[in-house]
Order: C-alpha cells, then sequence, then structure tokens
C-alpha cells in the first residue's frame, strides 16, 4: 500500500527521481531567502523579480534557442540588472524600494515583450519559459544544485547582517558599512534563485515555492532557525506530495506542487500556535495574556 | 471611397502588372495559418494576395494577433480559417478588425475525430478510430460532396476508384476493415461535425483525404468571392489534387511496410490522429491534445511503461513543441529519437518541410524510417 502510493513511483521511473532531486534542490535553496523576503517585508518583490527575469530568459531563448545557458545567463542579468538599478535608486534617491522596483521591473518586461515582438516568432514562449519539472536533464539538475549549495553558503555568510537588517536596518546602516553590500547579494540570491526555479516549475511557480513555505512556517516558529527548517520541511514536503498527486491523478506537476504547499499555508494559518485562528482566538490563551 | 480605392487598385495593377488579364486587383485572402496557407496559394496562385497569419514554425494554438493581423484581417475579401476551434484567439480578431469579407471554414464536411473517444482508453485506438471513421468512409463523403457541387465529375470518380485501390493493397492485414458497412452508419452524423465547438480534433489536416476537402473548400469560396477567375482556382484544384493522389500513393507504399506490431507513434503533442487514421498507426503523447496544456507525472510514467512493455523503438520531436521532455523519456527508455515532425506548422522554405505536400511526405518517410528500422 504505501511502496505502490509512495516508493513505487520514485523507485520505477527515473524522471520522478530527478524531479524529486530539483524540487529538493529548490527547497533547499530558494526557501531561506523566501523566509528572509517575508521577514522584510518584500515578499511581492519575488514576484517582481520574476517578471525582470522573464524577458532576459526570453532573449536567451531567442538568441540561441532552447539552451539552458543562454536562457539562466539571460534570466540572471535582466535580473541582477533590475535589482542593481532599483537598489541604486532607491538607496540614493527620494523614491522607496518598492516603487523603483516596479519602475524597473516593468521596463524589463516591456523591453522583454518588446524584443520578443520584432523577432516575429510565434514559438510559445511562455510553455518554453514554464519548464515542467518532468524534463530535467543533467545539466538542468547539476545547475539545480549549484544554485542552491551556492545560495545556502551566501546565507551561512550573510546571516548576521541579514537577519540584523530584518529587525533594525536603521541600526545596520549606522553600524556597518556592509549594509548595502548585504542587500544587493541579497537581491542577487532572489535572482539567482528564481532562475533555477524558473527551469524546474516556470518563472512564476517559481515565486510560489519561494514564499510559501516561507509564509506557512510562519505559523509554527517565532525563531529564525525553526522558521528556515519548519519552511524547508514544508517545501520538500510539498514537493513530494505535489509529484505523488501528479502522478497518481495525472495533474499538471508545477501546479500540483504548488497548491500543496498552499494548502499547508492555508492550514498553518488556521491551527499554527505561533499566531494562527485558533490559537490567537482561544479562551484560554487570552485570559493567560 | 469604394471609387478611389477602385482607381487606385486600376492604377496600381496597371502600374506593377501591365500584363495582366485580371480586370481588376487581386481579392485579398488571408490563411490563419502556414499550411492553410501553403494551400490557399496552391489554388489561387496569382490571381489573389494571400496572407497568412502564423507563419511557419508558428504555434496557432496560441498565436497572439498582432497590428498587422489585424490591418490584413480587415482589408480581407476572404479569410480562410482551419475550423474546429483551432484558432481560438480569432474570433476577437475579427471582431476588433471588423472584417466583413467571406470566411470559408477549410474543415467543412470533414469527417471529424471526437476528443473523448482517444482520452478514454489508449490502447484500444488505434482499432477503435478506424473502425468508426473509416478512410472509405471519408472518400466516400468527398464523392458525394464533389458531386452534389456539380463541378467536376471525373475528378470525384477517379479519386474514388484509386482509393479503393490503394485499399486493398494496404491497411487490410493490419486493420479490420469495417469500412463499408460503416458507411451507412455515419452518414446521418455529418451534419454535427462542422458546427460543434472544441469537442473534435482540429488538425483535420493531417489525412491527404481530408486535405481534398480543405482544397474543395478553398477552391469553391475563392470562386464565390472572385467568379472572374474561378475557372482558374479550379484548374489550379485540379492539379493540386493530382499532386496529393500521387502523394497518397506514395504514403500507402511507405506504410504498407510496416509490420503491425511496429505501429505505435510516440510523440510530444497529440497532433496526428487523423494521420494514425489514414494509415493505420497508434500515436501516443505524454501532452494533450493542445500545447497548452502542461503533462502531468501520471501521463509521462504511463507512457513511459507502455514504451517499455511494447518495446517501442523511436519517439518523435515535434517541430513546434519544447521537446526537453521527449528527450528525458527517450533517455529512461533507451528508445532513440527517431527525427521531427510538423504537425500544426511549415518550416521556412529552406526546412524540409516548407510545402503542405513536403510537409506529408516527410513526416511519412521519418515515421516508417523510425519504425521499419
Amino acid at each position: 500500500m504505501i511502496w505502490e502510493l509512495i516508493i513505487e513511483p520514485f523507485a520505477s521511473f527515473g524522471f520522478m527521481r530527478r524531479a524529486l532531486l530539483g524540487c529538493v534542490a529548490i527547497a533547499i535553496g530558494a526557501t531561506p531567502v523566501g523566509v528572509f523576503l517575508m521577514l522584510r517585508r518584500m515578499s511581492l518583490t519575488g514576484d517582481a523579480m520574476a517578471h525582470a527575469i522573464l524577458p532576459g530568459a526570453a532573449v536567451g531563448f531567442l538568441i540561441s534557442g532552447l539552451s539552458l545557458g543562454a536562457m539562466t545567463i539571460g534570466g540572471l542579468i535582466a535580473g541582477m540588472l533590475v535589482a542593481l538599478a532599483s537598489g541604486f535608486v532607491s538607496r540614493m534617491t527620494a523614491l522607496k524600494e518598492d516603487a523603483s522596483l516596479a519602475a524597473f521591473y516593468l521596463i524589463s518586461l516591456a523591453l522583454g515583450v518588446l524584443i520578443v515582438s520584432t523577432r516575429g516568432s510565434n514559438v510559445d514562449l511562455m510553455h518554453v519559459l514554464f519548464g515542467t519539472v518532468l524534463a530535467l536533464d543533467n545539466a538542468a539538475l547539476i545547475l539545480l544544485c549549484s544554485i542552491a549549495s551556492l545560495s545556502i553558503l551566501t546565507l551561512a555568510i550573510l546571516f548576521r547582517p541579514l537577519v540584523l537588517e530584518c529587525a533594525d536596518p536603521q541600526f545596520l546602516r549606522s553600524v556597518s558599512k556592509l549594509s548595502a553590500v548585504t542587500h544587493l547579494t541579497f537581491l542577487c540570491l532572489v535572482v539567482m534563485n528564481l532562475v533555477a526555479g524558473f527551469h524546474a516549475l516556470g518563472t512564476l511557480m517559481a515565486v510560489g515555492i519561494m514564499i510559501l513555505p516561507a509564509a506557512a512556517a510562519r505559523f509554527w516558529s517565532a525563531s529564525i532557525g525553526g522558521l528556515l527548517g519548519i519552511a524547508m520541511l514544508v517545501a520538500i514536503l510539498s514537493s513530494i506530495t505535489g509529484l505523488l498527486l501528479s502522478y497518481h491523478h495525472s495533474l499538471p506537476s508545477g501546479p500540483a506542487i504548488i497548491l500543496v504547499a498552499g494548502i499547508a499555508y492555508a492550514l498553518s494559518v488556521v491551527f499554527g500556535p505561533v499566531g494562527g485562528l485558533v490559537a490567537q482566538n482561544l479562551p484560554r490563551r487570552r485570559l493567560e495574556t | 471611397m469604394l471609387s478611389r480605392r477602385l482607381l487606385l487598385s486600376t492604377v496600381l495593377a496597371a502600374a506593377t502588372l501591365p500584363s495582366t488579364v485580371y480586370a481588376d486587383e487581386p481579392i485579398k485572402v488571408v490563411a490563419t495559418f502556414s499550411i492553410l496557407g501553403d494551400m490557399v496559394n496552391a489554388i489561387g496562385g496569382d490571381a489573389i494576395e494571400l496572407t497568412t497569419l502564423v507563419g511557419p514554425d508558428g504555434d496557432a494554438h496560441v498565436y497572439q494577433p498582432t497590428p498587422q493581423a489585424a490591418k490584413a484581417v480587415s482589408e480581407a475579401d476572404v479569410l480562410i480559417l482551419n475550423g474546429l476551434e483551432f484558432e481560438g484567439w480569432l474570433e476577437r480578431l475579427t471582431e476588433a478588425a471588423s472584417f466583413d469579407g467571406k470566411l470559408v471554414v477549410a474543415t467543412t464536411g470533414i469527417d471529424a475525430i471526437p476528443f473523448a473517444e482517444h482520452d478514454e482508453d489508449h490502447d484500444d485506438h488505434a482499432e477503435h478510430g478506424h473502425d468508426d471513421h473509416g478512410d472509405d468512409h471519408a472518400s466516400h463523403k468527398d464523392h458525394d460532396h464533389s458531386e452534389h457541387k456539380h463541378d467536376d465529375h471525373d475528378h470525384a470518380e477517379h479519386k474514388h476508384d484509386e482509393d479503393h485501390a490503394g485499399h486493398d493493397d494496404h491497411d487490410h492485414e493490419t486493420q479490420a476493415s469495417h469500412d463499408d458497412h460503416d458507411h451507412e452508419k455515419h452518414a446521418g452524423q455529418d451534419d454535427h461535425a462542422g458546427h460543434d465547438h472544441g469537442e473534435f480534433d482540429p488538425h483535420a489536416w493531417q489525412s491527404i483525404d481530408n486535405a481534398m476537402i480543405y482544397v474543395d473548400n478553398i477552391a469553391n469560396g475563392l470562386a464565390q468571392a472572385d467568379p472572374d477567375n474561378a475557372s482558374t482556382f479550379f484548374t489550379n484544384r485540379e492539379s493540386y489534387v493530382a499532386q496529393l493522389e500521387t502523394l497518397e500513393a506514395e504514403i500507402d507504399a511507405m506504410m504498407d511496410t510496416l509490420p503491425a506490431e511496429k505501429r505505435t507513434v510516440v510523440t510530444s503533442h497529440d497532433a496526428f490522429r487523423y494521420f494514425a487514421q489514414a494509415y493505420g498507426l497508434t500515436f501516443e503523447a505524454p501532452q494533450g491534445l493542445s500545447t497548452e496544456s502542461e503533462a502531468s507525472a501520471g501521463d509521462v510514467a504511463g507512457l513511459i511503461t507502455q514504451i517499455r512493455e511494447e518495446s517501442i523503438s523511436a519517439v518523435f520531436v515535434e517541430s513546434i513543441t519544447d521537446n526537453r521532455l521527449m528527450e528525458q523519456i527517450a533517455n529512461e527508455t533507451g528508445a532513440v529519437i527517431g527525427g521531427t515532425l510538423y504537425s500544426d506548422a511549415l518550416s521556412d522554405a529552406d526546412g524540409p518541410a516548407s510545402t503542405y505536400l513536403e510537409m506529408m511526405r516527410y513526416n511519412a518517410a521519418t515515421i516508417s524510417q523510425a519504425l521499419g528500422s
């Protein structure tokens, strides 16, 4: 029973094992980034950055076809440019971060659509860009795992300034020159992980696996370590469940994974012990506090 | 306004085509995608001014119209589309461009294959499809259709005979032949095939019998819009139909050689149902019928299991879809990539499938080579 339901799909099909490995790599790389995005109230930044990446990847596709390298580099360049430019404007001028980011990603998106249209190819770019987790080849898996490793290492190095910037950005800015570096490096991490995610889940779904587990974890732990651990766990479990649902019920795999993460989030909102709906409205707790 | 346009056109025609035999400028015709455009070009020739909306290697399922497309549609005298919900974006486009010319649906009168039949049962697909809609049925219909129009008895007779001849030496060994008695049963159902939407597989051009209906519809549509050139259109149709018949004989010969147990083809987008039905093949695809849908792990696993169990030796990739998934399936099963098939779009002029005739010949050759080896 359990064998057939859970083990057998992975045991007998190589593409399921590849999909699982890809998802775990994304879960390990992207969800910690998502946790920090959430803590810095930048959850929607992920979405904006995903749009900023899209045209870069599209340009890469137009230049050299369906090449992993060209699409990755194109996406990275577009994403980094938007991140750096918006970071620069928000730090050097009166415009706030959200507005400058919105401005730059919209410019990037429009530019990308323009370039795609002038080339006149009608091959559905969205379809190409919406990679599927079922079609990960070796090169894509190596890329996903490399990005996850790099991301974890960078987060480990930047951990203290990042946490500090989440808690009190003004203080960090006053005591250390690292504030700007930390911020920009972090934005680069966001871009890298989104690029990794679009190979496996498609550009927009990649934001889902980044943000949803982080938001769910928020209801289970108040410590940063707890948040990171629980978010990764939620992401990995959602990936496995989503893949199995896709396998047993013939659902498209990317949306299945994200929807399972969404269900985990909804359950957390209701039953989470830290600020969840039930926990916050229990009479017993109200008396205690 | 009208007179000015007429004046302008006469001047233009006089300037650019001094030796022209036409009284006025060529009628403006818009075809929705490259395969249809190629057929229209073969029928219309120089007597029409053709614009094709979705060009070579383009995916007409998900096409986004440009202002130029809207302009072409608004100026067109004739708009030729595939129908069967293939061009989902067209209705909005004709409305937006306030098209008021003649609309020709190329699949009118075709015996469309419903979707559900395929989805229910993969294994029985070939026999099932063949029994229900035998080739002879389609050609009978074509025959009636032509006779009804009273324009060409000879062609219909000729084709009819040849079809029977072709059937005697193929298909009968590998497929149960219920062709003749099914004809009566289905004759009454023809009406609903044309105007029900979204229930039928639109890729009807993948069978040459259907292509003959396409060119009938195109020639009639053009002739109605431009009666002066009707004889040109019908003459062109004659020579094109002759080419189609030669091609059909060629493809029949290729498919004949395939053994019964090697008639399953795996491809990335389920667009070959009409081809499968015409030649007694089975096509399997991990992605549903349209390129718009995303593959599920269950479908991919089912396909891999099938490839392993039936020891299918080749999978095919397609010109218009993302082939990474097919490459993974090939890797995992040890099947080889048999080649690129052209389903919904022609290749550009340098490619192996720059016309409909070349495309059909190329696909058949690719399949028979890979399966026969």
